[in-house]
């Protein structure tokens, strides 16, 4: 008994320790990101694109084709329950809606976290391995300025983008199904895509990607942070950056559509 | 210039530096000397603030670093240059940007400035010519050359050297040594290195410091640290390796224990 009571503390404590050294993290970031340059010290825009390059317009080819493959198979699940009732003009709706509110994010951050959230910790771990994080402090720059915060800004401006681009491929995904096997033209497809979405459909979904680029950027950096050892321990911080990512976003995204399910 | 006062520190349980106190007063070279593990490196590492004690005092140029502003710290760190056991060089960058780097985030030189002091930096430890390498396509040594480089980029009053001479083969080590030689005769620097290679010790220092088990064991110029009658000091200059100090029944004990 005392044994289950010991583990159930020690991982209680390791988890809170954790949490408490991602929040440490998110708010240094914060403080680099929105408060230090209203006090003279600018934010290196110049690394920042760099890392939207790296993160986000080097990720719209595999994200497309996930969200156009993820388009095409809801639509034919759609049409698979929606035909016995002849309701196979509401598959728009469904891929629609789908994508705007829940798959578009969603696949967009589990890619993202796959590609940009494991490279972060990679990239930081080594780093940390090389003693390249303790050189730039040691002439006064700080880490979190000069290596988290560019990725923060990257996050913050490209998972919403990556999104937009994955709920559009992933109705088209939809779109190309139905009109080749649902007997619709691409015109009727279009107006019934424009009829079945609303505006907030497509904020909500652009309000969790915002939430789920924090998550990527807050865990692969703070992964990398605390690598200790050699090669391995770079190797443990990447696996784990995009297990404990993607744990989070989906956490976040019972959250935040329930949210949104209760205030309509 | 660096004041160290009764430091302790840990690293969770095990206790690392054990009330090491050191004096290093301004222009001198003193050589840290000591065993793997004796904690050189961590000392070496609180007094660039890299790491907290968990009680004691660090003063350079009469402020306590451990209770200092981080701001305040950081302009004082502009005069404190780094050589890093691994050189530490920013893999991304060319080694003319990586000496740069000080200069363009913390001074407000023109580029075209930036590049002259640069150069001549890069020059100063024989790496003219290598601006546009990358570090991966650079030896161990010229990588330690160009990590000299980069910590000489601010002019720095104070050098600390991590190992300068590990891992490097005899010949090019002794042209680490001569460089440290030659910048605390140009320049007047207060140097502190620590490391393990006793040739290079006697070379360079005007004092040694020897640590053991986390502790000061001695402290002296070469001479007098060559004269050391404490026994740890001998062994260690003497290359006397650790003795078997279990007898049967307790190494019988240690593989039969749970």
């Amino acid at each position: 008994m005392t044994g289950v009571l010991a583990f159930l503390g020690r991982n209680t404590l390791d988890v809170l320790r954790y949490l408490s050294g991602l929040y440490d993290l998110s708010a240094k970031a914060a403080y680099w990101t929105f408060v230090a340059p209203f006090r003279g010290r600018k934010l290196k825009w110049e690394s920042a694109i760099h890392q939207m390059v790296l993160a986000g317009v080097n990720s719209i080819p595999i994200v497309s084709l996930i969200s156009l493959f993820i388009g095409i198979v809801l639509a034919l699940q759609g049409a698979y329950q929606l035909q016995k009732f002849g309701a196979s003009y509401f598959v728009t709706a469904l891929v629609g809606v789908s994508m705007t509110r829940e798959l578009g994010p969603l696949i967009t951050a589990i890619v993202i976290a796959g590609r940009s959230g494991s490279a972060f910790a990679a990239e930081l771990g080594t780093m940390k391995v090389s003693e390249e994080i303790d050189a730039l402090e040691a002439m006064g720059l700080n880490s979190v300025r000069y290596l988290v915060v560019p990725k923060y800004l990257a996050m913050l401006v490209m998972l919403p983008c990556l999104t937009l681009i994955s709920d559009l491929a992933g109705i088209l995904g939809g779109g190309i199904f139905e009109v080749l096997q649902l007997d619709q033209t691409f015109r009727m497809f279009l107006a019934a895509t424009r009829d079945s979405l609303a505006m907030h459909d497509i904020s909500t979904g652009l309000v969790k990607s915002l939430v789920f680029g924090l998550i990527i950027a807050k865990v692969g950096c703070y992964e990398g942070f605390s690598v200790q050892g050699g090669a391995e321990g770079v190797g443990k911080a990447t696996t784990s950056s995009v297990v404990v990512s993607i744990f989070l976003i989906i956490f976040a995204d019972v959250i935040f559509t329930a949210i949104f399910y209760y205030t309509g | 210039m660096i004041r160290v006062v009764d430091l302790v520190t840990h690293y969770g349980e095990r206790r690392i530096l054990n009330h090491v106190s050191l004096d290093i007063p301004a222009g001198e070279t003193m050589v840290i000397l000591g065993g793997s593990g004796t904690g050189k490196s961590t000392l070496l590492r609180h007094i660039m603030r890299l790491e907290l004690p968990s009680s004691g005092h660090i003063f350079i140029k009469d402020q306590d670093i451990c209770y200092l502003q981080e701001e305040r710290f950081n302009l004082l760190r502009r005069k404190i240059g780094m050589l890093f056991q691994s050189a530490a060089l920013f893999n991304s960058m060319t080694i003319e940007e990586n000496v740069a780097l000080p200069l363009h985030e913390l001074t407000q030189l023109e580029d075209s400035t930036i590049r002259i002091m640069t150069r001549i930096k890069l020059d100063l430890v024989g790496l003219s010519g290598f601006e546009n390498y990358m570090p991966s396509q650079l030896s161990g040594g010229m990588k330690k050359r160009a990590g000299l480089a980069r910590a000489l980029a601010m002019d720095p009053e104070i050098l600390l050297f991590d190992e300068p001479s590990a891992g490097l083969d005899p010949i090019t080590a002794a042209g680490i040594d001569s460089l440290i030689l030659k910048l605390k005769v140009a320049f007047k620097m207060t140097i502190v290195v620590v490391t393990h290679e006793l040739a290079s010790a006697f070379v360079i220092a005007d004092r040694i410091t020897v640590m053991d088990q986390g502790r000061v064991i001695a402290t002296g110029t070469p001479e007098e640290i060559r004269q050391s009658q404490h026994p740890r000091v001998l062994q260690f200059m003497n290359r006397i390796p650790e003795g078997d100090q279990m007898d049967a029944q307790t190494y019988l004990r240690t593989l039969t224990q749970n």
